[in-house]
């Protein structure tokens, strides 16, 4: 017997009892749609969450002033040495391992200018920011090098800025007032949305980083230095690398303390992947646990089915088949059965992503691999549940089957 | 050429039932040549059903040999007895066994998918012209339900054809049915034995038993007579007869 007839005698016997294949079905539907929809739902949230991280910037290293401790009296963050433009031009030429270093002086204030005025937080920036940050222009130009050694009064807005200040007019060449310094507009910045913590990325204005702190921070030093490492498996080297330099920068001597903390995005990513995992692995044996109830459905009605058809079997036996032609026929049923369950289950559960994505505010993001397993396992299902009553079937005597009434 | 297709050298079979042995079929020593139509008599609980039960491959002996067209069949595996079943024997059966919710045609196509030599090609032709022998080309597509019970059993026939089998096995294969179409069956059996097809069959009526051509009697699992019969039936005459008759009843 060839693989074709099996799947054709397999098939039509399904066929023969629709409304009881169906049902022995609906468990493997509901089971493989479960599974899939609720994976759907872990990796949706962990993609999210991937996103707003990716959001803050690729391979980005961030350098923040250490605590001051002296005598065991903790001062916080930020109460002692902080940065100047040495340790960013130190950073810059000696380190191998990095593809940008801006220094970030931060400064807030009202602005105004087209339509209105706006509060909003300045940042004085070098031009590697755009590349650290992963961000890009939506109109203009970024200010150089020579602006920033020029101290140069020209700024790059944000969407958000820009949305409300020059809602319809085009803002390049165009002036501002930020806290009663005139700036001109010269860039303006793509959308980037929210950041991790709900606030919106987009409400700000870059401007040179010696202008900002010269002009507007009231000569306040560097707030924090941000690196972008060469690539990901470079973060970890190039941390050290700056730490060293840094080290010499500030003279410390051997056995003293770091005055500053250098942080990467991978222990946020990892704090944040951990716990969706964590929800993607709960949910998923929840439904699995379906899954499996599914599977003892196709038994129970595999068995009751070896019964009915005792005298198929008697016939089929006498007409030359094999006991392992029988094992095969009703083990491929099951298959037949648990694998069109899994396709259906698929289809629902893609439906069920559609509307989550569409209609509510919960995203899944349906994963090929998720598919692959979900099908996998339907198909194993049909095999470890089919197998006792397969067996059982063609473990029948021949004669006693035709005899069976 | 060999004569001989079947040859039984001290057959048994023995049951147990709990503690207790039933000998069913007790040393039983038969020969039937090609071309032969045997009709295997006795009342129940003689042993002629476990005796075709072993002649059809459908169970083992339990001491004692078969030859089938001179093969030992004692010797063989399982498998080799389902290949048996499928090459060499046909089966009829009283209650018809056709599949149900099956259509004749594939109920005909059943034994050429378990040919493991896939000695036909095409299984529907093959199926077909095995009808068209029975004579129910313009039923093919019906199911058993739709079908009166001499038109099922002449689908098993096609059915036991279909593999071209040396030897048919009938098992009361007129049980079931009233007595014209029974000796329409008969009519049957009786032309695919002129064309050379071995025949056995086992029935409870002594009248039917007159159509074929030997008569073998058993009694408590022991042959009892083995003779040919003298004044052999034609059922195409039968059959005419009772047509006549019919009509004068009308």
């Amino acid at each position: 017997m060839n693989a074709k007839i099996i799947l054709k005698v397999a098939t039509r016997s399904i066929m023969k009892s629709r409304m009881r294949s169906l049902l022995t079905a609906l468990g493997i539907i509901i089971g493989v749609a479960a599974v899939v929809v609720m994976v759907a739902i872990g990796d949706g949230a962990q993609r999210k969450v991937e996103e707003q991280i990716a959001s803050l910037g690729s391979n980005l290293i961030i350098i923040t002033p250490g605590a001051s401790s002296s005598g065991g009296v903790n001062r916080g963050m930020g109460s002692f040495n902080r940065f100047t433009f040495d340790d960013v031009d130190k950073i810059k030429n000696e380190a191998t391992l990095i593809k940008g270093v801006s220094p970030l002086v931060r400064s807030g204030g009202q602005v105004i200018g087209g339509v209105g005025n706006w509060f909003t937080q300045i940042q004085g920036v070098s031009p590697d920011y755009l590349d650290i940050r992963t961000w890009a222009l939506e109109s203009g130009e970024f200010f150089t090098d020579r602006d920033i050694m020029a101290r140069s009064k020209v700024c790059v807005l944000g969407a958000d800025v820009k949305k409300n200040l020059f809602p319809n007019d085009d803002p390049i060449g165009q002036q501002i007032r930020i806290r009663n310094t005139p700036f001109r507009v010269i860039g303006v910045l793509k959308a980037k949305g929210q950041t991790a913590v709900g606030t919106s990325n987009d409400d700000v204005i870059l401007a040179p980083s010696r202008t900002v702190l010269d002009r507007l921070s009231g000569g306040r030093f560097i707030s924090s230095i941000q690196v972008s490492a060469i690539s990901t498996d470079k973060i970890l080297a190039a941390q050290a690398e700056i730490k060293s330099i840094m080290r010499e920068s500030h003279k410390l001597s051997p056995g003293e303390e770091d005055d500053f903390t250098i942080q990467d995005q991978s222990d946020l990513s990892e704090t944040a992947t951990e716990t969706s995992r964590i929800l993607t692995i709960l949910l998923a044996s929840v439904a699995g646990v379906s899954l499996v109830v599914g599977g003892i459905g196709i038994m129970n009605i595999m068995l009751v089915s070896v019964t009915e058809r005792t005298r198929e079997i008697g016939i089929r036996l006498s007409v030359g088949a094999r006991a392992s032609d029988i094992l095969v026929q009703f083990l491929t049923e099951a298959i037949v059965l648990s694998l069109s369950g899994g396709v259906i289950g698929v289809l629902l559960s893609f439906l069920i992503a559609y509307i989550l994505n569409n209609y509510t505010s919960q995203s899944a993001l349906i994963k090929p691999q998720i598919i692959m397993i979900a099908f996998g396992f339907a198909g194993a299902i049909g095999i470890f549940f089919g197998f006792y009553p397969a067996r059982k079937a063609a473990a029948l005597n021949p004669i006693d089957a035709l005899r069976y009434e | 050429m060999e004569n001989t297709l079947i040859k039984t050298v001290d057959l048994s079979k023995t049951y147990k039932v709990g503690d207790i042995e039933v000998h069913a079929l007790k040393s039983v020593n038969i020969t039937i040549n090609n071309g032969e139509f045997v009709a295997i008599m006795g009342a129940s609980g003689s042993g002629k059903s476990t005796l075709m039960n072993l002649l059809g491959c459908l169970d083992m002996p339990t001491s004692g040999e078969y030859y089938l067209d001179g093969i030992n069949t004692s010797k063989l595996t399982k498998n080799e007895y389902a290949n048996i079943r499928n090459q060499k024997i046909g089966f009829v059966f009283q209650g018809f066994n056709l599949l149900p919710r099956t259509t004749a045609l594939e109920n005909v196509e059943l034994p050429l998918m378990y040919d493991r030599l896939e000695k036909v090609k095409n299984h529907q032709k093959q199926a077909t012209d095995a009808l068209i022998r029975v004579g129910l080309e313009d039923r093919m597509h019906h199911i058993p339900s739709q079908l009166s019970g001499g038109q099922q059993q002449r689908v098993a026939l096609a059915r036991a054809l279909v593999n071209e089998p040396s030897l048919i096995l009938a098992d009361e294969p007129t049980g079931n049915l009233d007595s014209v179409t029974s000796v329409e069956v008969f009519n049957l059996f009786q032309k695919l034995n002129d064309e050379g097809i071995t025949i056995i069959m086992v029935t409870h009526e002594r009248d039917f038993a007159a159509f074929a051509k030997r008569i073998i009697e058993m009694r408590d699992g022991r042959v009892i007579r083995d003779a040919k019969i003298k004044d052999r039936l034609n059922a195409e005459e039968e059959l005419k007869k009772a047509i006549a008759e019919a009509e004068i009843a009308e």
